[in-house]
């Protein structure tokens, strides 16, 4: 008989306000050790918590884009435990009642569409972080709290996915629709983007779930995918043997591709969840709600029948377009610009996001919009031919210049002066007597090889219709 | 003392560097034996002294007060300057901002000059869990002053300050107000900033006024008071009501049943105050028994609330980033230790003690309920004043006690706070006032609804000039 795994994901998505959930002190990324601190993040004595508005309005339009529901009572608790990086020796969360429960998240399997549950988001301060020195024989650690206090939405799915992939499936559309509300920048390097998954085998037929134990520091989406696999083999080889799967947390190793126990049940923290008197319960209206929710922009998925609608494009480029907000709007620049949307879809799609995704880059970093439209009205108006024109992308990645100061600089424009045309094909027709013998004699073949010699003489930038005509012209005059 | 300071100012007739030698002169004269200061913070103060006095000659005093010195508990931050709260964890800590409470109060000149005694982080009821020096009461020096802030009562009966701020948790700044025969008001929860008090309760603590006058208090609280960005749990200004009624129409409630636990003493003075109010003050108003079917549940509940708080708030002191640390080169040994060594017994206790309410299984038995019963008594009490103005009952079922006479049991001094934890956990303000008595000072009680504080002191000057308070007389 079969077991069937069952994956359940805790995510944290670091929120990008300018300044920390609970003090004045900023949320910048990579500033001076413990240089982004106030009193609040440093717990020193007599400090206290004040709640920012803006993290709220962020989390709840985070939960909104996940069809939240949103309550319009919820409360603080203080997580207790000691470690260094936590400055008061507790984190403020909120278990209890979480500012969100229940929401959803739609994935595309082999088997169609599912729908994978949340059972509650809710906003917490991240800790801070060790410096451990590098230098063995100097036994010492820093601590860095310019992380701590940086607000976080913690995101618990419900135990619904049944493989490594759906659970995949499930963090990418997470992290696109972070992106596209724009809360998080949800970069899994920095870890602004972090994943825990819970994973259980149960008996084929079997309702109950086994067994969970949950894995932790998953760095990146391979990880996800190499621990949720390594883990259901192991409890599989587990069960199979007559054994009992243990409730524990590990940890996954990503160099040997392995779980490793690091706490079971037993030696789990009491964390002594209690609301935290300092703050008040967080109060929202329907008002307050409605409005952030008219604040969420177009998601993808909506952004997509759009596109195939708008712009009549087929179904995978409008997919493919949608995936990233980044590329969208790009896109959509692209067309308003000046292109034709397939011509745009076609150099976005291909040209551009090849190179993106080799260099980790933003298509915003590469050029503006403007520049890729004037590109392909250039072709459009057969100014350059498209073989040219990919040069002329390259020269403007590398060289940062609009299309047309290229084309001018270089000479690449198209020649569709008839008179020059007549000169060279002249020549051609000179400096080839047997070539032109063969096309008299009935050889079409003749003429590629002609074709081939006049664009090589005029370095490919003769009007390839125009040169066509003259050429007949003058070989059956 | 606080107008008649004011008074003497504003006719020239002394200077803030006079008034100020006169406190710091009877301070290094009898001090000693007190033991009311951790720090008297005297080149700050005549620095402070002096401006003042330059401000006051150029017209440009920043108030009536300023200038006039009060004295500070030490669980209350000042920007670079030390805080203890009484304990070795906070060891050379110096803070680098202050307390809302003292920005309000230096705002209007005050010269807040000195760091008073309490228990450890407020916990204790006699000023014996002090990691410092013990407080005596200027009363009786075999005598206990009360706690936690036995120091700012001490300092206010001996003459050392003309007035302090003390914390009152469930009763730290009302029980050494009875102690030592002065003014004790512990104001409506939310009223004044938590911002820059080292927390001990935070569902509890409120800065109050400890003073030789109800005039005084009053004006105090009025410095200290109003909402407070900093502190969330500060009531918006918008919410505040006016408590008023002629004092001669007050309906005053007492609780039969809290006397039964009452030394002699006290129960005579509380019946002398009641014939006092009955034939003197509340002419056409009532005094009469009512019941607060929950008061009974007070200790119990409050202990477990307090502690378990306090063992979250007391857990930022791990030896890391300031204070005392044990040096170990292993965290667990460094965590144990600096805790271990940094913390007096008492507070160990209570961490212990609020770690364990709080603790898988044993949440829903006593952090949670007491939460549903201290919303009981808090609807007692809210029951209570559709039928009474305000409620009488003494500040502590006995006087000062004798110096370690209670040290080696916790849950004898535990229950001294009886009368006092019902106020608190009801988020309601207290006044002690000092009672009619022949020896020993024995303090009674006011509480009153929600932002009554005009209210209790109101009926405390009436009753001031038959039983004011008594400055301690000092060698």
């Amino acid at each position: 008989m079969g077991y069937v795994p069952t994956i359940g994901l805790e995510v944290h998505v670091q929120l990008n306000t300018k300044s920390k959930l609970f003090s004045t002190a900023s949320c910048g990324f990579g500033g001076e050790p413990n240089s982004q601190t106030t009193a609040v993040c440093l717990g020193l004595p007599g400090a206290l918590p004040v709640l920012n508005k803006e993290a709220v309005r962020k989390a709840v339009k985070a939960a909104l884009a996940l069809s939240g529901t949103i309550n319009p009572k919820s409360r603080f608790d203080r997580k207790n435990y000691f470690y260094p990086d936590l400055p008061k020796g507790y984190q403020i969360s909120q278990y209890f009642e979480p500012f969100c429960t229940g929401a959803k998240i739609e994935i595309d399997t082999p088997n169609g569409r599912k729908v994978i549950g949340i059972s509650r988001i809710h906003l917490e301060e991240d800790a801070g972080k060790l410096l451990h020195s590098e230098n063995p024989a100097i036994a010492e650690s820093y601590v860095d709290f310019n992380r701590a206090g940086t607000p976080l939405i913690e995101i618990v799915s419900k135990p619904e996915m049944d493989s490594p992939d759906e659970a995949v499936a499930y963090l990418t559309k997470l992290k696109s629709i972070m992106e596209y509300i724009e809360v998080s920048d949800c970069d899994m390097e920095k870890g602004s983007l972090r994943v825990d998954a819970n994973v259980s085998l149960r008996r084929e037929g079997e309702v109950r779930l086994g067994t969970r134990v949950e894995i932790k520091n998953l760095n990146s989406f391979k990880a996800l995918k190499a621990a949720i696999e390594y883990e259901i083999e192991r409890q599989r080889e587990i069960l199979e043997s007559g054994g009992s799967v243990v409730q524990e947390t590990r940890l996954f190793n990503p160099t040997l591709g392995k779980t490793i126990g690091m706490r079971t049940k037993e030696e789990a923290h009491d964390y002594r969840y209690f609301p935290d008197p300092d703050l008040v319960p967080l109060i929202l209206s329907e008002e307050e709600i409605e409005s952030w929710r008219q604040e969420l922009p177009e998601l993808a998925e909506q952004k997509k029948e759009r596109f195939i609608k708008e712009f009549s494009l087929p179904e995978y480029d409008a997919q493919v377009l949608t995936a990233q907000k980044a590329v969208a709007d790009y896109f959509e620049a692209v067309v308003k610009a000046g292109a034709p949307a397939k011509k745009a879809s076609n150099w976005v799609m291909v040209e551009m996001l090849a190179l993106t995704q080799k260099g980790h880059l933003s298509v915003w970093d590469l050029f503006p919009p403007e520049y890729l439209a004037q590109l392909i009205q250039e072709i459009e108006k057969g100014n350059i031919s498209g073989k040219i024109g990919k040069t002329v992308f390259e020269l403007m990645v590398t060289e940062k210049k609009n299309p047309r100061e290229i084309i001018q600089e270089r000479n690449l424009a198209q020649i569709s002066d008839t008179e020059y045309i007549g000169k060279i094909i002249d020549e051609v027709l000179l400096e080839n007597p047997s070539a032109v013998a063969d096309f008299k004699s009935g050889k079409e073949r003749a003429l590629k090889h002609l074709q081939g010699e006049i664009m090589k003489k005029s370095k490919g930038r003769v009007n390839p219709v125009l040169t066509n005509e003259i050429l007949l012209k003058k070989l059956q005059g | 003392m606080l107008s008649f300071w004011s008074q003497k100012l504003k006719k020239k007739e002394t200077s803030p560097e006079e008034i100020l030698d006169e406190y710091l002169t009877k301070i290094k004269k009898f001090d000693e034996k007190i033991g009311a200061f951790i720090e008297v913070e005297e080149e700050d103060a005549r620095n402070w002294a002096k401006e003042a006095k330059k401000r006051w000659e150029k017209g440009q005093n920043l108030s009536d007060y300023d200038g006039i010195p009060i004295g500070i508990k030490d669980n209350i931050v000042t920007q670079g300057r030390k805080v203890s709260c009484a304990s070795k964890i906070l060891e050379g800590y110096i803070s680098p901002f202050s307390a809302t409470v003292i920005e309000r109060l230096q705002a209007l000149g005050f010269n807040t000059m000195g760091r008073l005694n309490m228990d450890e982080f407020a916990m204790g009821s006699s000023t014996e869990n002090s990691a410092y020096k013990i407080t005596r009461n200027p009363h009786d020096l075999s005598r206990s002053p009360g706690g936690s802030s036995g120091g700012s009562a001490a300092a206010v009966a001996a003459g050392f300050v003309p007035a302090a701020l003390g914390s009152d948790t469930g009763g730290s700044i009302r029980q050494p107000a009875s102690f030592c025969g002065i003014y004790g008001l512990k104001p409506t929860y939310g009223t004044v900033s938590r911002y820059g008090l080292v927390a001990f309760a935070s569902s509890l603590d409120q800065i109050g006024p400890l003073t030789l006058t109800a005039s005084d208090a009053r004006l105090l609280y009025e410095c200290i008071k109003g909402h407070d960005p900093r502190d969330s749990t500060t009531i918006p200004a918008s919410k505040y009501r006016v408590v008023q009624k002629p004092i001669e129409e007050l309906r005053i409630g007492y609780s039969e049943e809290l006397l039964d636990g009452c030394q002699s003493e006290v129960k005579k003075s509380f019946e002398e105050l009641t014939r006092i109010l009955r034939k003197e003050v509340i002419k056409s108003g009532d005094l009469f028994p009512i019941h607060l079917p929950h008061q009974k549940y007070g200790i119990a509940v409050y202990y477990i609330t307090a502690t378990s708080e306090a063992s979250a708030n007391l857990a930022r002191f791990d030896g890391i980033r300031y204070g005392y640390r044990y040096p170990s080169n292993n965290l667990l040994e460094l965590y144990e230790k600096s805790r271990t060594i940094g913390f007096g017994t008492e507070v160990k206790r209570r961490i212990l003690l609020g770690t364990f309410a709080l603790s898988s299984g044993y949440y829903d038995a006593y952090y949670a309920q007491a939460q549903k019963v201290r919303r009981l008594i808090r609807q007692d009490y809210l029951n209570a004043f559709q039928e009474v103005d305000l409620i009488l009952l003494p500040t502590s079922p006995t006087v000062a006690f004798l110096l370690g006479e209670k040290t080696h049991d916790p849950v004898q001094m535990y229950l001294s706070d009886i009368f006092t934890v019902g106020a608190s956990l009801a988020g309601i303000p207290a006044l002690s006032i000092p009672g009619p008595t022949q020896g020993l000072p024995i303090g009674m009680q006011l509480q009153g609804p929600y932002f009554s504080e005009n209210l209790l002191l109101d009926l405390a000057q009436k009753l001031e000039t038959a039983y004011g308070a008594k400055m301690a007389k000092l060698g």
